[in-house]
């Protein structure tokens, strides 16, 4: 449903990505895998509209949206959750996850439905909703993220380094988390550099190096793929 | 404590005390003063808004200022429209080209947007010391009338103008208050914090700011033209850059991006230099290093620093038993020390 077709990125006189094709299907969870600086957090910002394409085009379900700004994008249903856990720090967790339903302002028995859906996802939240977000711990942060990307009710949605300076009990935990996402219906596109966790959940990964795709396959292929275990599972 | 952070208390103690001022202080000059603080309130909540509230520092507000006043003069002395009329139209007006200066301004960024309106302000200025025909130039415009009755109201007594002045105040905070705690309040912030992220979530962050820029000089016009009306004459200083940096020393002072900040800066800067009259210009060597020293201690103003303290206090509330545990533990722990450092010695 999301296509990525022969894009590339630029800032200035640097190609950041250079002729990327890929997909993920409905109902997927895709792993786009790579070290730092490989080019993923360049992508997801293209695909949120935040970078314009060079060249190629970005569509879902077949109709372009590489030409839309960001606003509209979300509007489409395909929503970032940054790398970072960027929140507003002094809004309390309950106004975060209001803002996270800015595209459905109007909708306020919607609005409730979505932020139920995600306390029953991480139960925390609700026991610190009032808190503000910048008191929460790492942990929490990025649960806090994810939930406020849930609430526009995404069809797709870019998680980039869940993961990241996380303790990997939460790790874990995260995971699951984001499997239980997609079975709840939502297509799932995945930038991490913990390669084993992430494949572990996702259907179908892509490796990514210096601004280019080198290897794809579903995750089983990948797995036993002796190069890609070198290079991002140890073993 | 408690009575310090019961804000409804507050905010009732505040608005009664202004009510019975003209009863308590029958000086005509305290009066005066008062009023034209209300004034430059109203003008700062405008800069607040945008400046405080949304993260873009706008340099042309003392411009829009300017332009109400004449505005509001041009139009109730040389075209001879009611006072009432030209009010709302000096408003709408100033308004309406401020958006069409915020749909070019707002293409600019940060310390980009500050010059680009630092210019647009001086501009205004020129304008207006230069068109001579229009508004009296250097020699200033005279002749405006203070503000016409309506109905039963009269508003030809500096009493009854301290009361008209004081319900725009008023209603000015009122709309501040349900702004900022509103979803579109939020919407302001959440640019200031960091449009990019804005965006990811879905608001149109030009839309927004434009919008934000246009209530802010909305705010800001009808101060201008209360000006107008009451000092009744009007100078071309009063767009000039250093009325721009007293709204914002008002605004810094007391607070920026609070809700608060306005009144307290206002009042409390006001009265400073009232006090330091005597001083002539050299009041400034004093000013200089108190605003210097707050800037750096308290970044963000009087009111901001008493939300920050206030924060702080409820954080450290929620922690104490943690604390405590934690410090009982580090007691003893360096009382082991002790005992060791004692065996060893």
């Amino acid at each position: 449903m999301l296509e990525v077709a022969n894009v590339s990125v630029r800032y200035g006189s640097f190609t950041a990505i250079r002729d990327v094709t890929f997909s993920v299907k409905r109902g997927e969870i895709a792993v786009l895998l790579g070290a730092n600086g490989a080019g993923k957090s360049t992508l997801f910002r293209t695909i949120s509209g935040l970078h314009k394409p060079v060249r190629g085009e970005i569509r879902l379900d077949g109709e372009r949206i590489d030409s839309l700004p960001p606003d509209r994008i979300v509007g489409r249903g395909v929503v970032q959750c940054a790398e970072g856990r960027k929140l507003f720090p002094r809004m309390s967790v309950y106004e975060n996850l209001l803002m996270g339903a800015y595209v459905h302002r109007k909708d306020k028995e919607g609005i409730r439905r979505s932020i139920e859906h995600v306390y029953e996802l991480f139960p925390i939240l609700r026991d610190k909703q009032n808190a503000p977000a910048g008191s929460l711990s790492g942990g929490q942060q990025q649960m806090l993220a994810i939930g406020r990307a849930l609430m526009s009710r995404p069809s797709v949605l870019l998680l980039d380094e869940p993961s990241i300076g996380l303790a990997p009990l939460i790790v874990e935990q995260m995971f699951a988390t984001i499997k239980q996402i997609n079975e709840g219906g939502t297509t799932i596109l995945l930038a991490e550099q913990n390669a084993h966790a992430a494949l572990s959940i996702a259907h179908r990964g892509y490796v990514f190096e210096n601004g280019t795709i080198v290897a794809s396959g579903t995750a089983e292929e990948l797995l036993a793929n002796d190069d890609v275990r070198k290079a991002y599972i140890g073993a | 404590m408690a009575v310090f952070a019961n804000r409804r208390l507050w905010i009732a103690v505040l608005a009664a005390l202004a009510l019975a001022f003209p009863l308590l202080v029958t000086n005509s000059y305290y009066l005066h003063i008062m009023t034209i603080s209300f004034i430059w309130m109203i003008a700062v909540y405008g800069l607040n808004l945008f400046a405080g509230y949304t993260g873009y520092l706008s340099l042309a507000h003392a411009g829009f200022f300017a332009m109400g006043a004449y505005a509001l003069g041009i139009l109730t002395v040389k075209v001879g429209v009611p006072f009432w009329l030209a009010f709302v139209l000096a408003c709408l007006f100033t308004t309406l080209l401020g958006a069409v200066i915020g749909l070019v301004a707002l293409r600019t960024k940060e310390h980009f947007f500050a010059i680009y309106t630092l210019c647009v302000g001086y501009i205004i200025y020129l304008v207006i010391d230069k068109w001579d025909s229009l508004t009296g130039g250097v020699r200033g415009f005279i002749g405006i009338p203070a503000p016409a009755d309506i109905g039963p109201l009269s508003f030809q007594t500096p009493v009854a103008q301290y009361y008209l002045v004081l319900f725009f105040l008023f209603a000015v905070i009122f709309v501040m208050y349900r702004l900022v705690y509103s979803l579109t309040g939020r919407t302001y912030i959440a640019i200031r914090n960091s449009e990019e992220l804005a965006l990811t979530l879905g608001i149109s962050t030009m839309k927004n700011k434009l919008a934000s820029f246009v209530l802010s000089v909305f705010f800001t016009s009808l101060a201008g033209a209360l000006y107008a009306s009451f000092i009744r004459f009007l100078g071309p200083d009063i767009a000039y850059i250093s009325v721009m940096f007293d709204f914002l020393t008002y605004l810094l002072v007391g607070g920026i991006g609070t809700l608060a900040g306005p009144v307290v800066g206002t009042l409390l800067v006001t009265f400073l230099s009232q006090q330091l009259q005597f001083l002539q210009d050299y009041r400034m060597l004093i000013f200089g290093p108190i605003l210097t020293l707050l800037i750096i201690f308290y970044p963000h103003g009087i009111a901001g620093g008493f939300i920050r303290y206030q924060a702080k206090r409820k954080e450290a509330r929620r922690l104490e038993p943690e604390a405590n545990r934690a410090a009982a533990e580090l007691a003893v722990s360096s009382q082991g020390r002790g005992e060791r450092h004692a065996e060893e010695g």
